[in-house]
C-alpha cells in the first residue's frame, strides 16, 4: 500500500485573501517577523496494489484532471 | 421552447429557476437529475445556483464530473443555449465551457445583497431584451465569485466582447468600490466566443416578480425565448 500526500497551493502571484488575513492575525498576536503567508490543501490518498512508478503517473493524472485547478493552483506530492 | 433545469445534490436554486422560467416564459420546463446520462430534447439548459456536492474541493469541481455533464458539454459545443447561474457558472468554468476560475471573495465573507449590474452586450441569446449598457439590480449570494483568469485570456474576453455583465455604480460606472467580490475588471458574467454559453454570479431568477423587486431579471429568460423564436 502506498500513501500519496498531495499538497495543492496557489501559484505565485495569485492573491490569497485567506493567507493575508492569517498573516495579519499572526502579526497582531505579536509575531512581527511573519512574512508572506499562503494557505493550501493537503490531500492524502491510499493506493492499493500499484508500483511506485504507476502510482506516480496516476497521482499526476488525478491532480491534472480533478484535484488542482491549473488556472490558479500548483501541486506537488510525496509517495510513501 | 423546452427548458431543462439540472439538479445536482446541493443545488438550491433549482426550484426558483424552474418557477421563474415558467412564470416569465410560459414555456415547458423540466428538471434533469444529475445521474441521467442522456439529455432529452431541450432547447435551453440552466445550471442553477446552490452548493453542488457541498462545494467540496472547489466550487463546481465535483459536479463537473457528474453523469449528465458529458451530454451537456456536447449540447453546448453544438450550439445549444446553456446558462449557468452562480454555482452553475462555477460548474461551467470547471468544465472548461467558459474560461477562468472563481476565487474566494476578497473579504472572505459570504455576500448576500443586491448589486448594480450593467448589461455590456445585448446581442447574446440571454440579453436580447435589455438595452445595451442598461443598469439593473440583481441579488448576489456567494462566497466564491471573485473571477480570475490569466492576463491573456482577460484581454481576449475584453476584445471579443465576451464580458456580458459587470458590477457598476448606479450610474453605470465601472469602479472598484461597486465590485462586491474583487473580480477582475468587475466581471459579473461572461460568455463563450460563440455566445451560446453564458455564466453569471448574480441571480436573475430571484428578481422576476414585482412583489420582491423590479422584475428586471426576467429579461434573461424572455431573451432566450426571443432568440429561439427568431432562430426558429
Amino acid at each position: 500500500m502506498l500513501t500519496a500526500r498531495i499538497y495543492i497551493t496557489l501559484k505565485k502571484g495569485v492573491l490569497d485573501p485567506q493567507g493575508v488575513t492569517i498573516q495579519e492575525a499572526l502579526q497582531n498576536l505579536g509575531y512581527q517577523n511573519v512574512r508572506e503567508t499562503r494557505v493550501g490543501k493537503l490531500i492524502e490518498i491510499q493506493l492499493n496494489s500499484v508500483s511506485r512508478e504507476e502510482a506516480e503517473q496516476q497521482v499526476h493524472k488525478m491532480c491534472q484532471e480533478l484535484l488542482a485547478n491549473p488556472v490558479i493552483e500548483q501541486y506537488e506530492f510525496t509517495l510513501s | 421552447m423546452k427548458f431543462g433545469v439540472v439538479v445536482f445534490p446541493g443545488s438550491n436554486c433549482d426550484q426558483d429557476t424552474y418557477q421563474a422560467l415558467q412564470q416569465v416564459t410560459g414555456q415547458q420546463v423540466e428538471y434533469i437529475w444529475h445521474k441521467e446520462t442522456k439529455l432529452g430534447n431541450y432547447d435551453g439548459i440552466i445550471l442553477p445556483g446552490g452548493f453542488s456536492y457541498g462545494d467540496y474541493l472547489r466550487a463546481g469541481a465535483i459536479a463537473r464530473f457528474s453523469k449528465i455533464m458529458p451530454s451537456i458539454i456536447n449540447f453546448a459545443r453544438s450550439g445549444g443555449l446553456v446558462l449557468g447561474i452562480c454555482n452553475g457558472f462555477q460548474i461551467l468554468l470547471e468544465s472548461g465551457l467558459l474560461p477562468g476560475t472563481m476565487m474566494k471573495n476578497r473579504t472572505l465573507q459570504f455576500i448576500c445583497k443586491d448589486v448594480y449590474v450593467k448589461i455590456e452586450q445585448n446581442t447574446t441569446p440571454f440579453t436580447l431584451d435589455y438595452e445595451k449598457n442598461q443598469v439593473i439590480t440583481l441579488p448576489i449570494a456567494h462566497s466564491e465569485g471573485n473571477y480570475y483568469t490569466d492576463p491573456k485570456t482577460l484581454e481576449e474576453l475584453e476584445i471579443n466582447g465576451q464580458i456580458i455583465f459587470r458590477y457598476v455604480s448606479p450610474e453605470g460606472k465601472v469602479e472598484e468600490e461597486w465590485n462586491p467580490n474583487g473580480s477582475l475588471h468587475n466581471i459579473a458574467g461572461i460568455a463563450n466566443k460563440e455566445g451560446n454559453v453564458v455564466g453569471l454570479m448574480p441571480h436573475p431568477e430571484r428578481n422576476v416578480d414585482s412583489l420582491i423587486g423590479d422584475g428586471m431579471g426576467a429579461r434573461v429568460f424572455s431573451s432566450m425565448v426571443n432568440w429561439y423564436r427568431r432562430k426558429g
